[in-house]
């Protein structure tokens, strides 16, 4: 958030920074256009920043999204993610591999993430609460981390479990700058 | 909306883009909470509340609106009608006349299927003096570019309060970055609003302000204050903000200018993390208003779960409401008092008074007869061998971190002692609410926990520590705790009610019957409990 809080402040004191240097801040931090740069920029707050753009690229429409936008895109992973993980659990929980209590567990942490934090984030994100759409994808980071821990280290779901909770951590921190970047598109606005 | 008369009024915050909200026509069908049989049973339920106000199932978070009307007592509160977390959010409510049994009332507010509408945001209601005539129109206080106001950060406003110049006033919370604002607006009408030029307060880096309250209290006095009366020099103000970067509301005590609208804390007064708390653990977004019925300030909290979502759905609820707090300014005037309500009392019964006694250092008393898990506690504490007490390192200022550091189980010399509740049999699970005593800089320094580390064999859970220095002096003032006990939550107050901390815990074994209460010493010097009160708390009607 640092970087965030010095390009803010000179946001702020608009009366005493050069046009010149106004301009090429704003076209580097436009609300409507994403480019490799926005990526770049929205992975550096996270704690994966490889897997943040690899994730975003991944997807056609980051090239176009905002900071909304590839919020949303990291929340879709999250939750595509946890669904190949159910399945996998479920495949699991068929074989009689004597992991159906700790398989049960999964069972029931991935379903409060598909059923209830992915569609609490997509929610909140869609009507401009960000607060609890960061709740949605940290309890999915621990939800993961729940799951994991009940085999007691012989997890057959680790890798599984993993992408998950890493995927959560990145959109948090990305939901974050939603804050951030709306008090720079009203700012640049009172420029144009 | 059949329930409300003209007379009242209801803000919304606005989202930028997506119009004005109204209130329904009676003609529209309203959902009404469904009935509890399925959650009859305590067993299958352990963690529901007895007396703290709770829906019968579903999510809940902030509490919205309370009032006094027509010697009624409303609360509404934001609710999910469909699932155990946040979403579809609309206003529900509920009525009562002691504030300690809740009859349900019909949805009061839902997004209208003909606006494009988000939802049914936090916000305040207004009571009218005089009588109102319906306007067409719905006031409106947008971000807009114009007023460069941060969209996203733009909520809650307070009930609205007549100045002196017979203008309406409103104070709502926001953030430009990290600096939390209160922008202050007007109104001759109550319709058409203009923001003031001033903002009322602000405060570099404290983040968004959510929530923002602001009221008088009296200085010398116990007797709450309406900002409606006419003030003089016995009245104080406090602003108080829910912080998002941290999920605690802060507050601070100060002075009002009422022609420039401007509130200025008193010198020691701070914003921010490193102010003072309404509570130490969990609580959010609360909400006070003026009890006219009893000349009283009332300050609702939202005390949400520390369970994972995976449990909450598997329960099928999550949040409760703390019980209502009375709050008052301190006689150093340096900052509040909150104690339950006189009216939880009415559920006491089956008194246990234990007779003064010493309590030798690492040694624990069981309090009989009383039903663990739905109780009401008060202890007070006499300290002696000062001398003796463990220094006070410098470098320890943060009292979160210390009482983690220090938990019950850490022998200390005067302390820890204080409470063991929702003990098991073979304390396998225990939270301990308890206080040490250091040796500070030039005098003795409290420090009061909630320690929820040991409180459930279930892993799943939130057991953060939860620690506040109270403001008494142990060598001349007795040491008071008061816990309310509701099988899932322990309310503490400390030092009569200067630090206040909620916790949140799920046992699997101290459930019930099987819940046990101890007051216990595990320091090495003793110390003498001069009293000892516990009382079984019947269930109240909460909804």
């Amino acid at each position: 958030m640092k970087t965030s809080r010095a390009l803010t402040a000179v946001f702020l004191s608009l009366s005493h920074v050069p046009l010149l240097s106004i301009f090429l801040l704003l076209t580097r931090f436009s609300f409507v256009q994403s480019d490799a740069n926005m990526i770049a920029q929205t992975c550096k707050q996270t704690p994966f920043y490889n897997l943040c753009v690899s994730s975003l690229n991944s997807d056609p429409s980051s090239s176009k999204a905002d900071v909304r936008g590839l919020a949303l895109i990291m929340v879709n992973k999250v939750k595509a993610k946890a669904t190949i993980s159910l399945h996998l659990i479920n495949q699991l929980s068929q074989k009689s591999l004597g992991l159906k209590n700790p398989l049960s567990y999964c069972a029931d942490n991935y379903d409060a993430i598909l059923s209830a934090d992915i569609p609490e984030a997509l929610e909140a994100l869609q009507k401009g609460d960000p607060k609890f759409a960061q709740d949605g994808v940290k309890d999915a980071a621990n939800e993961a981390n729940l799951c994991e821990a009940k085999f007691h280290g012989k997890s057959p779901l680790t890798k599984f479990n993993k992408v998950v909770h890493d995927t959560s951590a990145i959109a948090a921190p990305a939901i974050a700058l939603i804050y951030i970047y709306t008090i720079i598109f009203f700012s640049s606005i009172m420029l144009v | 909306m059949a329930i409300f008369s003209a007379r009242l009024f209801f803000f919304f915050p606005i989202l930028f883009g997506h119009g004005i909200f109204e209130l329904e026509a009676s003609h529209h069908i309203y959902q009404t909470l469904q009935n509890l049989d399925e959650f009859a049973s305590a067993t299958s339920q352990p963690h529901r509340t007895g007396y703290h106000f709770q829906p019968p199932k579903n999510w809940m978070n902030d509490p919205n609106g309370p009032m006094i009307y027509k010697g009624i007592y409303h609360l509404f509160y934001q609710y999910n009608p469909k699932g155990a977390v946040w979403g579809n959010i609309v206003w529900a409510h509920s009525t009562s006349r002691d504030l300690v049994n809740w009859t349900p009332q019909k949805l009061a507010i839902y997004p209208s299927q003909r606006s494009a509408i988000d939802g049914a945001w936090s916000g305040s209601a207004t009571i009218f003096p005089d009588e109102w005539v319906k306007s067409p129109k719905n006031p409106v206080m947008a971000p807009t570019p114009e007023n460069q106001i941060n969209a996203s950060s733009f909520r809650d406003p307070t009930t609205a309060w007549l100045g002196a110049d017979g203008r309406w006033k409103v104070v709502i919370g926001s953030r430009i970055n990290c600096k939390g604002l209160a922008y202050l607006y007007r109104s001759k009408d109550f319709v058409y609003w203009i923001k003031a030029k001033t903002l009322l307060h602000s405060a570099e880096d404290t983040g968004m302000w959510e929530c923002v309250d602001f009221f008088p209290v009296s200085v010398n006095s116990s007797v709450g204050v309406d900002m409606l009366s006419i003030l003089g020099p016995n009245v104080k103000y406090v602003f108080k903000a829910s912080l998002d970067d941290t999920k605690h509301d802060y507050y601070t005590v100060g002075e009002y200018d009422p022609v420039k609208d401007v509130y200025t804390p008193d010198e020691g007064s701070v914003d921010g993390d490193s102010g003072l708390r309404y509570d130490y653990g969990k609580f959010y977004a609360s909400k006070s208003f003026f009890d006219s019925a009893k000349n009283r300030m009332i300050l609702w909290g939202w005390i949400n779960e520390s369970s994972s979502v995976s449990d909450d759905i598997k329960k099928g609820w999550s949040g409760i409401q703390a019980i209502p707090r009375v709050i008052w300014l301190d006689k150093s005037g340096k900052q509040l008092l909150q104690w339950p309500i006189k009216e939880i009392e009415m559920l006491r019964t089956n008194a246990v008074h234990l007779p003064r006694k010493v309590l030798q250092g690492g040694s624990v008393l069981e309090v009989p007869r009383v039903t663990a898990a739905q109780a009401d506690v008060e202890i007070t504490f006499k300290v002696s061998h000062f001398r003796k007490a463990e220094g006070l390192d410098p470098s320890w200022t943060n009292p979160q971190l210390l009482c983690s550091q220090k938990g019950a189980s850490v022998r200390g010399s005067l302390g820890p002692f204080g409470l063991l509740v929702f003990a098991s049999k073979g304390m396998q699970e225990y939270t301990s609410v308890f206080f040490r005593i250091f040796k500070g800089q030039n005098k003795y320094v409290v420090l009061m926990c909630s320690d929820q580390s040991r409180s459930s064999l279930n892993p799943d859970n939130d057991k953060t520590t939860y620690g506040a220095f109270v403001d008494v002096d142990p060598v001349h003032e007795h040491l008071s705790l008061r816990s309310l006990i509701d099988h899932s939550v322990v309310e503490s107050f400390g030092g009569q009610g200067k630090s206040c901390m909620t916790a949140r815990v799920y046992p699997i074994l101290a459930i019930n019957e099987d819940a046990h209460l101890h007051a216990f010493n595990n320091g090495s010097k003793s110390v003498t409990i001069t009293r000892l009160s516990a009382w079984s708390m019947k269930k109240a009607n909460i909804n």
